[in-house]
């Protein structure tokens, strides 16, 4: 099984000499192609911190990662953006508001200069199942839901083979997170994506990923599978708790 | 959250023609802004045609019919060389017009482009364009068009250049407050992760949503323009004899100003109305724009 | 207990202009702990903010009935009500950070809420807000209240907003998604509070919140509002066996460790649903 995304030994601290704070403590895991894995914790944990990382949003980290292989090392690049692409939180913050759909999906297209725009905007709205008269809305006229599956659309228009996935249902309603979670368990499934998703909700993780890593103040304290997790195979203390919270 | 029960629209022109009727639907929805603008488009028209709305030739002394007061053949009177007030009035919202379109068209993008870069990019760039900006901003308008005056000589082009080299720093200084807060905004990051250069970010990501305060800034700011440039009129160093700018009319008419007001107050009115016309429009887009005020 | 319960509320009816954006709402909130539950857009938090009548000018509230106390509120002035608010009906909100203010110390805040419901000394006012920081379970209570807000965690500012609420003694608290905010853990102690506080000083609780699961675990009724209406009212333990398909579906709608599905049930929503 060839490896999609191995990270070793990451680590990133802000400030500098007296005022410097270490954020991740060496952070290491690998995920296979294909695969989903898990980055669950709390807030201050440093889940979204590795996904900055792997995005290109901080530049400073010390330590080793590979994408498909190839080394990466945090510079933000036309290629890097064709490998790996991303969802975040927010619906509301994360489509420019005074672009209309179409724009906001052909704006990487033209960035890459790829051809046949059009066809390729429709081919992407209807994997996320939006109708196609969406692509003349701005964001504020349609609802949270469909803004994060028009996020879901951009991400996927490079086709890229790694997605990066910020909670990305964690401000929606609980319908709608169904409907979104149905979705990229079904593209992933579709389209051979490899996910690594950071949550919270250690039933989005459960029902979205194989692998998961627990992280706490900036360390993976365990890696397991989804199945040991949830035949009660926690093995670390604060990863019972957590399991403990979310089957409460 | 619904989606809104809107006709969707069809065509990518459409979409942005039906938001733009919604923010020109709430700006004259306020009825003072609705005067401001119908006080703008007065002037704009006025000086448009103006040979044709004015009754006499500007330029074109009658002594013998000096300091006449307002009367059915002169509507505002002439003044101490005998020209039509009213005239020369009409003819100056040309002047009016050409120094605030000018500066406008200089201090935005001029002030917008600097201001952008800076708040985007930060550190040591950002440094140096705020501290040009506080250079510029030391200098009161009038003292450093009086510089300018001295050493070129006066004239209305290097009284706008005065003017707009003054006028930069406020739009700069709004437009990097606007692009700090939003250069870490996730749909900016998107953009970046997609592969976009900077200059891409800036021109179609950031820029346009810069745009709405500078733009109220910059109404706002005519109506200091306009007060300005007839301030320099009225010292003599912008504008010069026998054009008719509204500020040099005031000088002029300062000597007569007890007897025959209407020189003075003529030229003074109309400062009055256009300024209040520009605070207003610049007030009315403030609310129009404003994304938080959107319902 | 056969005395009447504390709030009585029949046909709650709120709109802006035209439609209503809550209509027909009715419960009754003895000193118990009732959930009102539903997504975005579904009402709940303007039935939280009409009681106290903290709505926008435009909006209009009627109701067949709104008691509370015995005392009508419906009728009740704006002085009445300016009365009421804080004294005797209290609300906590979902995130400390917009409810503190940020340039006051927390002892501050406090004091000035000791100091609406008896005047006090100056040293038997920080004495009261030290009682209410201890009971409130803060550690070190000098400290805390010589903090500013941004100085706390989230969790530790919405408990100073339970002390500050707690200083007056109020009978009923509509908490409005107080632990949305927090954390999983944080979370727990905060609800644990909430509990305290309901067993012993008989505090009556409308707890607001879109989390089906934890009201399920800590309210003892639960109200589930669609579309401004309320589509079911029964006890919390019943909510696995709940009848009203929107209930359902919610709860099949949550993705769960112990029972994992290859596709979640995608709600389907009724249009009979709104019209109920």
């Amino acid at each position: 099984m060839t490896v999609m995304l191995s990270v070793n030994d990451l680590r990133l601290a802000f400030g500098e000499g007296a005022e410097s704070r270490t954020v991740l403590h060496g952070v290491g895991f690998d995920v296979a192609r294909g695969q989903a894995f898990g980055l669950v914790g709390e807030s201050g944990s440093g889940k979204t911190t590795v996904l900055r990382c792997l995005a290109g949003q901080y530049r400073h980290w010390q330590g080793d990662v590979r994408i498909a292989g190839d080394v990466y090392r945090g510079a933000r690049s036309l290629a890097h953006a064709r490998r790996a692409q991303m969802v975040f939180q927010d619906p509301y913050g994360s489509l420019h508001p005074r672009h209309t759909v179409r724009t906001a999906l052909a704006e990487p297209l033209h960035v890459h200069g790829l051809d046949r725009v059009d066809e390729r905007i429709d081919e992407v709205l209807q994997q996320v199942g939006l109708p196609l008269h969406f692509r003349f809305r701005y964001p504020h006229q349609i609802s949270g839901g469909q803004r994060q599956r028009v996020a879901i659309a951009r991400a996927l228009i490079l086709r890229p083979q790694l997605l990066l996935l910020d909670e990305p249902t964690s401000a929606l309603d609980v319908s709608v997170q169904a409907e979104v979670l149905n979705l990229l368990a079904d593209l992933r499934q579709k389209h051979g994506l490899t996910y690594l998703l950071v949550s919270h909700d250690l039933g989005v993780v459960a029902h979205l990923c194989d692998r998961l890593a627990v992280m706490q103040q900036g360390r993976i304290v365990e890696t397991l599978s989804t199945d040991a997790l949830c035949e009660g195979g926690a093995q670390h203390a604060y990863t019972q708790a957590l399991v403990a919270a979310a089957e409460a | 959250m619904t989606t809104s029960a809107l006709p969707a629209p069809v065509g990518v022109f459409q979409a942005w023609r039906a938001d733009a009727a919604a923010t020109a639907r709430k700006l004259l929805a306020n009825p003072l802004t609705a005067v401001g603008v119908a006080v703008i488009a007065l002037l704009v028209g006025v000086a448009l045609f103006a040979p044709w709305i004015a009754t006499h030739d500007p330029l074109r002394q009658q002594l013998d019919a000096a300091l006449q007061p307002p009367s059915g053949a002169h509507w505002f009177g002439t003044d101490e060389f005998g020209r039509d007030v009213f005239s020369r009035l009409v003819h100056g919202t040309r002047i009016t017009l050409f120094i605030v379109t000018l500066v406008t068209v200089v201090v935005g993008p001029l002030g917008m482009g600097i201001g952008v870069v800076s708040g985007y990019f930060g550190g040591r760039v950002d440094v140096l364009c705020m501290r040009v900006a506080d250079v510029f901003l030391s200098f009161p308008s009038l003292v450093l068009a009086l510089a300018f005056v001295a050493a070129l000589g006066p004239g209305l082009d290097h009284a706008v250049l005065a003017i707009a080299l003054t006028a930069w720093p406020p739009i700069a200084r709004l437009a990097r407050a606007e692009a700090m807060t939003l250069r870490n905004a996730d749909f900016i990051v998107a953009a970046q992760l997609q592969g976009a250069s900077h200059l891409r970010v800036l021109w179609r990501h950031l820029a346009p949503l810069c745009l709405p305060s500078v733009l109220v800034r910059l109404t706002m700011n005519m109506a200091s323009v306009v007060l300005t440039a007839a301030g320099l009129g009225f010292l003599g160093l912008g504008a010069q004899p026998p054009l008719p700018e509204w500020g040099s009319m005031i000088s002029e008419g300062r000597r007569y100003m007890l007897d025959s007001w209407w020189t003075v107050a003529a030229p003074g009115a109309a400062i009055l109305a256009v300024s209040m016309a520009f605070n207003l429009l610049g007030d009315g887009l403030n609310d129009a724009l404003d994304p938080r005020q959107s319902s | 207990m056969t005395a009447s319960p504390l709030l009585q509320v029949q046909g709650l009816q709120v709109a802006y202009g035209p439609t209503p954006i809550v209509h027909g709402v009715s419960f009754t909130l003895g000193r118990e702990k009732l959930a009102v539950v539903g997504e975005s857009g579904s009402g709940k938090t303007t039935v939280g903010r009409a009681l106290l009548k903290l709505l926008p000018r435009q909006a209009r509230i009627g109701a067949e009935r709104l008691q509370f106390d015995g005392m009508d509120l419906l009728q009740a002035g704006e002085r009445d009500m300016a009365a009421l608010r804080g004294r005797r009906l209290s609300m906590i909100m979902q995130d400390p950070k917009y409810s503190l203010n940020p340039v006051m110390s927390i002892g501050r805040q406090i004091a000035e809420a000791v100091q609406r419901a008896a005047k006090l000394s100056h040293a038997e006012c920080n004495e009261r807000v030290e009682t209410l920081l201890a009971r409130v379970h803060i550690r070190d209570p000098k400290r805390v209240a010589a903090q500013y807000p941004h100085e706390v965690s989230g969790g530790m500012g919405q408990r100073v907003m339970i002390a500050m609420m707690l200083a007056q003694r109020p009978q009923l608290l509509i908490a409005d998604e107080p632990t949305s905010a927090l954390d999983v853990s944080v979370r727990q102690e905060v609800l644990h509070l909430l509990d305290e506080l309901v067993a012993e000083q008989g505090l009556a609780l409308l707890f607001i919140s879109h989390d089906l699961n934890l009201v399920r675990h800590f309210c003892d009724r639960v109200l589930v509002m669609y579309a401004g209406r309320v589509v079911e009212t029964l006890a919390a333990a019943d909510l696995p066996r709940a009848e009203h398909p929107y209930t359902r579906g919610l709860m099949a709608a949550l993705p769960s460790l112990r029972q994992r599905r290859a596709v979640l049930p995608v709600l389907q929503r009724d249009a009979a649903w709104s019209a109920a």
